[in-house]
């Protein structure tokens, strides 16, 4: 897994509550069994005015000029600035396949769905909860000047704005040290492998019906 | 030392190391597969040279991408070529990995959250785990079960365990009885109503009181299933006499001997009595009308009595426009009364209501009727093969088609709108799915989430009724 540990970056404001994994990949870009490629189809409802289908090319399609990321002061965007509660719905990992696809590398908001959240930091990409009050300026200051750049740093859990103004961020020691040093976690997870073992073999005398099915 | 609750019993059982930065190995009993979130995991596996860790806790079946129809034909009945290939490859992988699959041609084949419990494959105080959001449905057995993302589906298979943080508790307490034609639909809708989607966020719910406690397993399973709607990626119900006697008898349930060490073990997996809980939501039973969404998001509900909203009447500036941009997709109008939505479709499956009880209660309603000459369709999609032989067995398909509904092969189909099954632009949908977000069921198409009873009483009235006012 690629590593995040600072990152600076275009702050692009998608100013909508509940944005749901639906909203972030429709199920008809679901069929690829590849983990790339889904950049051109992030938003794909809210980005182009006609239904997208997998496997053509996205660049030809009408796009819908209301769509935040559509205009051209957000080209480039590497830091999306959300509302409550994104992410929520499907557990599909294409979503953040997707917003990395794409080139996101840190999403801000005050709150993400619990599965999408965790999605993210397989993925490389680092969710940032922030105050509901700190957002609010964020998207103020975002809208307010173009080329708005954010700067975080995962090692100090802060996000820096332009005029100097700090926020500090909280992350769980595990995610954060995957993410630093971009670990697979299968990997680490197997390092315990003798400890996994021993687990199994006892539940296997203490609860025998998990092991042999119909028995 | 106060007491546990259900989910601080099922974490200690399957614990098996803490870390010292605060993340757990949760070991994990049952590993779901469907072919939508497995390729890549699989694939995953390959290119790190690694093998299952336990192949027999591994169940795997198609179910997103399956036709409705024709199904004689097998994998050859699936017409999209990209969808053809998400199916092949999940027969290949659990062919060169060994794992048990009911592919596309047998008779067990069904959607994965109701395939499940209906082998025995869930069962009490299981850990299981699926690359599916739904996969809280199996909490109603008592289970510690949640979706998961593709990158942990290859965790999974690769170490049978999952690194968790533990989630706080919270309790949804359902005090009373349900009115007549109220399903564990309703209550769940309800609840989300209540709570909202981001209610149960960085929680495991337990549901609880009498209502849950009267219910039978398939309703159970209707409101675990949707606790993910809350924002809870668990959702759980106490074991009891239901879920045991559900559970016995199955093809993967333990027999003999076996069995009764299972039964002990089981009367255990609920609440104790002194347990405490980081948050508790009560609501009345009594209180609970039929339900139906409005909006696009499942806490955008109301009383089938009721009204749609008027934003302007919402404070919360973030609400207010939420409720706008929804009533704007949905072609609604402020204070317009539910009952006055006209229908285009009306869909009955889903992993949330697609097991034969939701068939026999949706029977019960169009039977001796016909569905209203203004829809464009009406549907049933059996949950699994099994589902539909059972019906089958019961009449309820002679009902349904002589009452001019579609009885249709088991799998997903318009809930999500990944195969053939789907809603065209602006068409409006009784649905007795999990989710009306834009788009779900079809690009423009506007879902509406209902009871089954609810959604066969709109398939023949053509626009939302008390069904209520149907079963007198």
């Amino acid at each position: 897994m690629r590593a995040l540990t600072q990152h600076q970056g275009l702050v692009a404001p998608m100013d909508r509550a509940n944005v749901d994994t639906d909203m972030i990949i429709p199920k008809q870009f679901l069929k690829s069994i590849k983990r790339t490629g889904f950049g051109p189809n992030l938003f794909d409802e809210l980005r182009y005015l006609d239904e997208g289908k997998p496997d053509e090319d996205s660049s030809q399609r009408p796009l819908n000029p209301d769509f935040v990321l559509n205009q051209p002061r957000y080209k480039n965007a590497s830091v999306l600035l959300a509302r409550r509660n994104f992410g929520c719905g499907s557990s599909r990992e294409h979503a953040p396949w997707a917003l990395d696809d794409y080139g996101f590398r840190v999403i801000i908001a005050p709150s993400f769905a619990d599965i999408f959240y965790n999605n993210c930091f397989k993925n490389g990409l680092l969710p940032i909860v922030l105050e509901e009050k700190i957002v609010d300026q964020l998207f103020q200051d975002a809208e307010a000047s173009e080329a708005y750049e954010l700067t975080v740093d995962l090692d100090a859990q802060t996000v820096v704005t332009p005029s100097g103004d700090s926020f500090g961020f909280e992350v769980d020691d595990f995610r954060r040290h995957c993410l630093l040093n971009g670990l697979d976690d299968i990997g680490v997870t197997l390092e315990d492998a003798g400890v996994i073992k021993i687990y199994e073999d006892q539940r296997r005398q203490t609860a025998p019906w998990l092991f042999d099915a119909g028995q | 030392m106060a007491g546990k609750t259900l989910y601080d019993k099922l974490w200690n059982d399957h614990l098996v190391k803490q870390r010292d930065d605060g993340s757990a190995l949760i070991y994990i009993d049952r590993h779901l597969l469907h072919e939508v979130t497995s390729p890549q995991a699989f694939e995953g596996l390959r290119l790190a040279k690694r093998k299952p860790w336990r192949i027999d806790a591994n169940l795997a079946t198609p179910d997103h991408n399956v036709p409705t129809t024709d199904r004689a034909k097998g994998i050859d009945g699936i017409v999209d070529p990209v969808s053809r290939i998400q199916v092949e490859t999940l027969d290949k992988n659990c062919d060169e990995f060994g794992i048990l699959e009911f592919k596309i041609k047998d008779l067990r084949q069904g959607i994965v959250h109701v395939i499940g419990p209906e082998q025995g494959a869930t069962l009490p105080g299981m850990t299981i785990v699926c690359g599916d959001s739904h996969t809280s449905t199996h909490g109603a057995f008592g289970c510690l079960a949640h979706g998961i993302g593709t990158s942990e589906v290859e965790h999974v298979l690769a170490t049978q365990c999952l690194v968790q943080q533990k989630m706080k508790n919270m309790l949804v307490k359902v005090n009373g009885e349900l009115g007549k034609g109220v399903t564990g639909k309703d209550v769940v809708l309800a609840i989300i109503g209540k709570i909202g989607t981001a209610g149960g966020t960085g929680h495991a719910i337990e549901f609880g009181g009498p209502v849950i406690q009267n219910l039978s397993m398939e309703g159970r399973m209707t409101i675990c299933n949707m606790a993910i709607e809350a924002g809870a990626r668990v959702g759980m119900v106490a074991v009891d006499g239901t879920t045991i006697d559900y559970v016995k008898d199955r093809p993967f349930s333990p027999k003999g001997g076996t069995w009764d060490a299972a039964v002990k073990h089981w009367r255990t997996l609920h609440s104790d009595l002194d347990a405490t809980f980081d948050k508790v939501v009560e609501l009345d039973g009594a209180n609970i009308m039929p339900q139906v969404s409005w909006g696009t998001s499942p806490e955008m509900v109301a009383d089938v009595t009721g009204n749609v909203p008027d934003p302007a009447k919402e404070e919360d500036p973030i609400k207010r426009e939420g409720i706008e941009r929804a009533l704007k997709y949905m072609g609604l109008q402020a204070n317009q009364a539910i009952t006055d939505i006209k229908l285009d479709r009306v869909f009955i499956g889903s992993c949330t209501n697609s097991r034969i009880e939701d068939l026999r209660e949706a029977a019960i309603v169009v039977k001796g009727r016909k569905v209203a000459g203004s829809l464009k369709q009406a549907m049933v999609v059996p949950g699994s093969g099994l589902v539909k032989a059972q019906a089958e067995a019961e009449g309820l398909d002679r009902i349904f088609i002589e009452a001019g509904l579609e009885w249709r092969d088991p799998g997903c189909s318009m809930c999500l709108a990944m195969n053939a099954d789907k809603l065209g632009q602006g068409e409006h949908c009784a649905s007795t799915s999990n989710r009306n977000f834009e788009g779900r069921q079809g690009f423009g198409g506007r879902t509406h989430l209902v009871s089954p009873t609810m959604a066969a009483a709109a398939a023949i009235a053509g626009h939302f009724v008390d069904v209520r006012e149907l079963l007198n």
